[in-house]
């Protein structure tokens, strides 16, 4: 549940709003729909992940990934994939820690 | 617990957020900045699917645009008026250079540092204290005297801005996102500053001081000889014998001689071979279609972006075609339905340094015409990205700016300009330059061409002309100081009246040439006229070989047609080889050689003399020519501060062929004395020694392709953002004259006639975005010695299967 929350909202929001704007989603969502640390913070970093997965290949299929090919040899990486996955991890711990804040926070309030 | 392990987790995330925004280094971007999908780097990806039709409001406009793109996105605009026109130049023109403008307006205003930090702070010292920013107000201040001049760029201005303020954070060029900054509004005075860039490049040297320690440590009798006025062997731009028809003004008078007591050490100005240009022109009586040919290519740097952007300008009065710099109105290069032009660089002696002695360390007075004069004191702010901003004073006597008074002032980095000495540099006059392009993109014939160069200051240009009712042209043109003979040679007394510029050579009296018996015109930087030409430009010029080439070539052609003209564009052949090679060849003792060594005299000896890519021979004789040059000068010039200036090519070639008993063949370490003979024999044989060590066995590797060094950066050096190293033929003495980091940034061919043809390419593509499939689209076509047919529409609605998109620009 918490998870496609989170996936929705955030790809949503990822066309109009900054990077970190994730983040706060995925806490907002997880301080209402948080049950588990664990499971909260799964759910943020997957929907997080897929989320940025899917923008950033919405830009660099139609590309031929020409950009993120040479980005990558900026950077010093075997290829735009390995970009691609180090860009979503980013984007999946944010929201993974995120959510797993929000949950943590709402059991500090549960009595 | 609960509580302490919420706080810990809402902690731990924000720093990490912060971490990811935060900018680390001035060399690594922010990491979320940079990577994440919504206004991050995967945002300038372009997609390959092109919209076919777009319509755009935009305020200010007063009427309808259309711009049609074609295959290469080169963007064909059609404007109802003037303002429209240069309104949407500037549009289009950010549209896909944006970085690119604001980096080279930065750089040339002395502002890098306030993105990059403290290590461009050199770079912006030096370009402040040169005076970039004073000469670019002062140009700006006469342009803008001009309605038409006015018009133009505050629209071309508006174009930008308006592209700007519709940007969001997404859309901003890649390298903002990398560098972490924002861009900001474009001034009319960035325009001016750009051609000051050009200046500096072109024109922003000099080779007096070097001279002067030359002068002070062999004395005038060698120094005459080693350092002559005019070549041995040349091949003057404006034909030998041109008689000049005018009444030439009173030249001033030479002044008293000094040697200028240099009191800091000074280091010579590196020059590379092979940064200048080719233009010609044959005439109708040359070729099939018995109309003028033009052609032109200008070697500059080649980066990505390229320093050109190809555009088709249409309006009531005007239809030109052909590239323009980002960041200036108007078409550089290029063509009209009744003329075409181009340029190449002159290289007249336009910025003199003059020894200044000042009063006291106030710098407030400075002597000159017997008495004390007062400075002015200009203050520059350099703010610096992380750090407090440097407050440079700058002094200026009449000559212009004192660039350091003194040496702590003076940069390790700047070795090769003069402590205590003001330059006179024509890029601080007032001018006009733009005004000559406006002029020349509506010119008609001839007459309106020489009028359209009177406005012309600087860089000095060789402009190349043809119209299609078959006049062809060549004007050394740029605003050329009145000197006496040598005037500029060394350094000048700064406070002798008599060394000051005594006037100008009067614009119609700048060497020219219509219309020739020979039928054809060229130009490749080497030496303007002949020595009967009545005023000095300068002592030394390019060397004379891709000229002779290109003459030779063209004094043969027949019915020439525009592909003879890219055959002659890309040619290879070593006038310099043609010049020295036998005589190297005929000194060679073959008794004495070993077989390897006998092997690479066969090598050479069968060499067709073309620097192609695939050639052993060009890398043979190549290695052998630069030893040895490097053996006769290195053991006299070769001073531990590298302050002397070294003899020329031409007059090296002169040692080997007339003077073989020279002096200074000789190695003053050994006993014996040397000549041509032992050197020619040593240098091959080292040269042999060299290559197979290097490169192990004469083979592939010794390709001349492979042993010299092409390629192509990103302005900026970042990896992967250039086209990276590649094999290709040329060197800096043949017409084709591409090596390193520099050669063709544009080819252009012009076939003039009832429809004019324009053909070109350039190495990279209109967009200045890496993430764009119009980055480098053209750089195949130039790399395989191609030029593309130029699509010059007559109306927006001609119709061109060529045509791949359309962009209607309106206010409403």
């Amino acid at each position: 549940m918490l998870f496609i929350i989170i996936l929705i909202l955030s790809l949503i929001a990822g066309f109009i709003t900054p990077w970190w704007a994730a983040a706060i989603i995925a806490f907002v969502a997880a301080l209402y729909a948080g049950k588990k640390p664990v499971q909260a913070f799964w759910s943020g970093f997957g929907a997080v992940f897929i989320v940025w997965v899917v923008l950033a290949l919405l830009k660099s299929v139609p590309n031929d990934h020409v950009l993120a090919s040479r980005v990558a040899v900026l950077f010093h990486l075997p290829g735009w994939s390995i970009l691609l996955i180090l860009t979503s991890l980013i984007g999946g711990l944010v929201g993974g820690m995120s959510a797993l804040s929000g949950v943590l926070v709402r059991k500090a309030f549960e009595k | 617990m609960k509580v302490t392990k919420a706080l810990i987790a809402v902690l731990v995330t924000i720093i990490l957020i912060l971490g990811l925004e935060i900018k680390w280094s001035d060399t690594i971007p922010s990491i979320a900045v940079f990577l994440n999908p919504a206004t991050g780097f995967w945002q300038n990806a372009d997609s390959k699917h092109i919209i076919k039709e777009r319509k755009l409001h935009l305020k200010g406009l007063q009427g309808k645009v259309t711009i049609k793109y074609d295959e290469n996105m080169v963007p064909h605009i059609f404007a109802e008026n003037e303002h429209d026109l240069y309104y949407a130049q500037g549009y289009v023109t950010a549209a896909e250079r944006l970085w690119q403008m604001d980096i080279q307006t930065r750089s040339a205003s002395g502002r890098l540092s306030e993105i990059v930090g403290q290590k461009a702070l050199e770079v912006d010292r030096y370009h402040r204290r040169i005076g970039m920013v004073y000469g670019a107000e002062n140009s700006l201040n006469e342009m803008m005297k001009d309605p038409r001049v006015a018009v133009m760029v505050n629209a071309y201005t508006e174009g930008i801005n308006t592209y700007i303020h519709q940007l969001w954070k997404r859309d901003y060029p890649i390298e903002f996102k990398l560098l972490d900054y924002e861009p900001e509004e474009w001034k009319p005075i960035n325009c001016a500053l750009l051609l000051k860039l050009m200046s500096e490049t072109l024109a922003g040297g000099t080779d007096a001081p070097a001279m002067t320690n030359v002068l002070k440590k062999f004395g005038p009798a060698i120094t005459n000889d080693l350092f002559p006025d005019y070549p041995m062997r040349e091949d003057p731009i404006i034909p030998a014998g041109t008689k000049w028809g005018f009444k030439t003004l009173p030249l001033p008078k030479a002044s008293s001689d000094f040697i200028s007591s240099m009191i800091e050490p000074i280091r010579r100005r590196e020059k590379i071979e092979g940064i200048g240009s080719n233009n010609w022109v044959v005439a109708g009586s040359k070729s099939a279609s018995g109309y003028p040919i033009l052609a032109n290519d200008p070697h500059l740097n080649l980066t990505f972006p390229s320093i050109w952007y190809q555009i088709q300008l249409s309006a009531p009065g005007i239809n030109t075609n052909g590239v323009s710099i980002p960041g200036t109105p108007c078409v550089i290069i290029g063509y009209n339905n009744n003329i075409s032009w181009g340029e190449t660089n002159v290289a007249a002696d336009v910025l003199d340094f003059y020894n200044i002695k000042f009063k006291d360390s106030s710098y407030n007075q400075y002597w000159y015409n017997n008495k004390w004069n007062k400075t002015t004191k200009r203050t520059e702010v350099i703010n610096i990205h992380g750090r407090a901003p440097v407050t440079e004073t700058v002094v200026y006597t009449h000559h212009g700016p004192v660039v350091y008074e003194s040496a702590d002032k003076r940069p390790k980095s700047r070795g090769d300009i003069p402590v205590s000495a003001a330059a006179r540099w024509i890029a601080h006059d007032r001018s006009q330059d733009i005004l000559t392009f406006y002029l020349l993109n509506r010119a008609k014939n001839y007459d309106d061409y020489r009028k359209a160069l009177s406005y012309y200051t600087a860089p000095a240009q060789n402009f190349i002309f043809a119209s299609a009712d078959k006049d062809i042209a060549m004007t050394v043109n740029g605003k050329l100081p009145l000197k006496f003979k040598d005037q500029g040679k060394y350094i000048l007394d700064g406070s002798d009246p008599a060394n000051d510029w005594q006037g100008w050579i009067p614009a119609e009296q700048n060497p020219s040439s219509k219309n020739p018996e020979r039928g054809y015109l060229s130009s490749a930087n080497q030496s303007s006229t002949d020595q009967t030409y009545p005023y000095y430009i300068n002592w030394s010029f390019g060397p004379y070989e891709r000229g002779k080439r290109i003459n030779d070539r063209l004094s043969t052609m027949k019915n020439a047609t525009v592909d003879s003209m890219r055959v002659l564009q890309f040619d290879n052949y070593s006038i310099r080889a043609q010049d020295v090679l036998p005589t190297m060849l005929g000194n060679i003792n073959t008794t004495k050689l070993t077989g390897q060594q006998q092997q690479v005299l066969q090598l050479i000896k069968n060499w067709d003399k073309r620097f192609d890519a695939n050639s052993i021979g060009a890398t043979i004789f190549n290695t052998w020519w630069v030893r040895f040059y490097g053996m006769i000068w290195n053991r006299h010039f070769d001073s531990k501060n590298g302050d002397l200036m070294y003899p020329s090519q031409d007059r090296t070639v002169k040692l080997l062929l007339k003077e073989p008993q020279s002096k200074w063949f000789d190695d003053p370490g050994t006993p014996g004395v040397e000549t041509c003979l032992d050197v020619l024999n040593q240098t091959f044989n080292a040269t042999v020694d060299s290559l197979v060590h290097k490169y192990g066995k004469p083979g592939t590797a010794w390709e001349w392709g492979r042993v010299k060094h092409t390629y192509i950066n990103h302005l900026a050096n970042l990896d992967g953002f250039g086209a990276g190293e590649f094999i290709a033929g040329g060197t800096g003495s043949t017409v084709n004259a591409l090596i390193n980091g520099h050669g063709p940034s544009w080819r252009m061919v012009v076939q003039m006639g009832p429809k004019v043809q324009g053909y070109g390419i350039f190495p990279g593509g209109e967009s200045g975005n890496p993430g764009s499939l119009y980055y480098d689209d053209m750089l195949k076509t130039w790399q395989n010695g191609q030029l593309k047919p130029l699509l010059f529409l007559q109306s927006p609605t001609e119709p061109s299967t060529r045509i791949k998109s359309t962009l209607t620009l309106s206010s409403n």
